[in-house]
């Protein structure tokens, strides 16, 4: 995004340049750094959110030796504790530690953002393919997909939530149906275009079986646009299990997520704000991990894009 | 003309109907028994089954689909199993501070986000740019409710220079309505915001580099002639489509903004339906919210003839 202007100009291989005849032979000819390293240098965006994101995922996998206790353990005598070095983010109304809640809220936030974006990816994958591919589903997919986006899909994740009992596992689910239109609408979108494509109308002529076609021409082309796309729907996917954890139709309470320990400060947040404030901090700055990897791969995968965007 | 409005009218009823017949399946297969919990403990199966049939609870799916859109045409949405009043009713009752919450954020978003594309774009590259860029993908990040909590802490608690909850009728005045709506509306409003901002922003880039534009310079047309009159009313049909869709953030992100600023709105019933598993005001309020987004959405692409004469399908 921002930086399409700032980023090292991906493409422009800056090596021909300077080595043009007018340049004084002075400075060695710049060469474009090789490999990972390169690639991060060529692309912060995706070096800062990727390194977020990292770190979130250490949080979530070491939480239980970052110094917390047991996230549920209760202590009434030890209630609504400011921050202090005891309780480094306080205890809640039930003396429960903050710390150790928010630090085990993130396993529960990244497991919802990486499963819907999996699960949305490859369910809109194959619906945006059928669709794309036969002409007769086409009309009657889309019909369904456009019926389905007309419904908000905090609206429609909130409706289905409504349906089953609070677990991580029916929140998944939930927020995965109301992503999938979107996936399939995009993928239908790529795959239409790429049947138009030269290299594609001549595979035809050369008798190639669609099978092969789908395999070797259309698959490949969708990943990219599909890559971006999932990570966009993991920061949304994060964003909407917070919120229907916050007004209680997500996460059931007894495993601390987000959006549960917001929702349990809610009462009071005037008196007592870090019980909001630490998880709001995380959720925010992984949904914000999340999103600069989302435009960082944009602009590395697709430099046309990144112009306009 | 005609024939495009007509059949554009047309091509909303297969989207509402599809709308409709999920809202109604939510119902379909909700866990529990309306008849059971109207015929109450007492009840003999004999009892209960007696309420089913005269509630038509015994019909096949496709008949009681029709009936109940029936009853939608005619505007009845059913009756709420916990209060016992008509939908419509509790509906009606909610309406003003959602109303009142979205058309604020609306105006405030659209006269924040257009002007900060425009100069964005007029500055691409220059730090004003990056700000704008920058402040777009934190607008996306921050969830609504954490700004609100944020917005409401710093305005309300510490400089206690606005009212921190609560709603106040626009009857009473619009002062003290415009006081409480505010932050909500501030808060609310940053993800459409950055949303607006970055289409903005990348449609004027692109409106920029055409040859119109040169022409315009080059006859001696002012710079900001150029941004707003020539620029802007080209770029016109993605912003006012963004906008358009952003609806729907809108209406997701009101349930939340209600919550956190206790606004007795359509929000706050729907919260509230969900955990008392109201599903006949659930229905009603999605059904509501969709039908709202679907008919916005179409009177949109009908704007687009007059925003750019070139459409006519």
């Amino acid at each position: 995004m921002a930086s399409a202007s700032t980023l090292a100009p991906g493409g422009i291989d800056v090596g021909a340049y300077a080595a043009a005849p007018v340049m004084p032979d002075v400075l060695p000819p710049v060469k474009p750094k090789k490999g990972f390293i390169g690639f991060l240098r060529r692309n912060p965006t995706i070096a800062v959110g990727g390194f977020l994101l990292l770190l979130m995922l250490f949080v979530a996998i070491f939480a239980p030796v970052l110094g917390t206790v047991d996230p549920t353990a209760l202590a009434p005598a030890k209630r609504t504790r400011e921050p202090s070095s005891m309780y480094w983010f306080g205890s809640d109304m039930l003396g429960r530690d903050v710390y150790s809640r928010v630090l085990y809220g993130a396993r529960v936030s990244l497991l919802v953002g990486f499963s819907v974006a999996f699960l949305a990816s490859i369910v809109g994958l194959t619906i945006g393919m059928i669709a794309g591919y036969i002409r007769l589903a086409d009309s009657i997919i889309m019909r369904i997909m456009d019926g389905l986006m007309s419904i908000p899909p905090i609206l429609l994740a909130i409706a289905l939530m409504a349906l089953t009992r609070g677990s991580v596992q029916n929140v998944i689910i939930a927020i995965t149906i109301a992503e999938i239109p979107r996936v399939s609408r995009l993928v239908r979108g790529v795959v239409l275009s790429l049947r138009e494509q030269p290299y594609v109308e001549a595979a035809v002529a050369a008798g190639t079986r669609t099978p092969m076609i789908i395999l070797r021409h259309i698959l490949p082309n969708t990943l990219a646009p599909i890559t971006v796309q999932a990570t966009y729907i993991c920061a949304a996917a994060m964003i909407t299990e917070a919120i229907l954890s916050f007004i209680g139709a997500g996460t059931p309470p007894i495993i601390p997520s987000w959006g549960n320990i917001m929702a349990e400060g809610r009462a009071l947040w005037q008196v007592k704000p870090y019980i909001v404030f630490f998880p709001a901090v995380f959720l925010s700055i992984t949904v914000l991990a999340v999103n600069l990897l989302g435009d960082g791969l944009r602009d590395a995968l697709d430099p046309r894009m990144a112009k306009r965007l | 003309m005609t024939a495009y409005i007509i059949r554009r009218v047309l091509a909303t009823i297969p989207v509402m109907a599809i709308v409709a017949l999920f809202v109604f399946s939510l119902l379909y297969i909700a866990p529990g028994d309306p008849a059971a919990v109207i015929a109450g403990d007492q009840a003999t199966p004999q009892d209960v089954e007696r309420i089913r049939a005269s509630l038509g609870l015994d019909r096949s799916f496709l008949v009681r689909f029709g009936a109940w859109l029936w009853d939608i045409v005619h505007g009845n949405l059913g009756t709420s199993i916990f209060t016992n009043l008509p939908v419509t009713t509790m509906i009606a009752q909610r309406i003003e501070p959602t109303l009142s919450l979205m058309i604020l954020t609306l105006i405030l978003a659209i006269s924040i986000a257009v002007p900060m594309g425009v100069l964005a774009a007029w500055k691409q590259g220059t730090w004003i740019d990056r700000a704008v860029m920058g402040f777009a993908v934190l607008g996306f990040s921050i969830p609504v409710f954490v700004v609100g909590y944020l917005l409401a802490y710093i305005f309300a608690l510490e400089l206690d220079w606005l009212p921190v909850q609560g709603y106040t009728a626009l009857k009473n005045g619009i002062g003290p309505w415009l006081q409480n709506l505010i932050l909500p509306a501030v808060a609310l409003g940053g993800v459409y915001i950055a949303l607006i901002a970055r289409i903005t922003r990348a449609t004027m880039l692109e409106v920029l580099s055409q040859d119109y534009i040169r022409t315009a310079r080059a006859k001696g047309a002012g710079q900001r002639s150029i941004l707003f009159l020539h620029a802007l009313k080209n770029a016109a049909v993605p912003i006012v489509t963004v906008i358009g869709i952003g609806i729907a953030l809108l209406i997701g992100g009101a349930v939340v903004t209600e919550s956190v600023f206790a606004i007795p709105g359509l929000g706050r019933l729907t919260v509230d339906a969900i955990l008392r598993r109201d599903y006949p005001v659930i229905q009603g309020v999605v059904l509501l919210f969709s039908f709202v987004y679907v008919l916005v959405n179409l009177a949109i692409d009908l704007l687009y003839t007059l925003f750019d004469p070139r459409i006519r399908y």
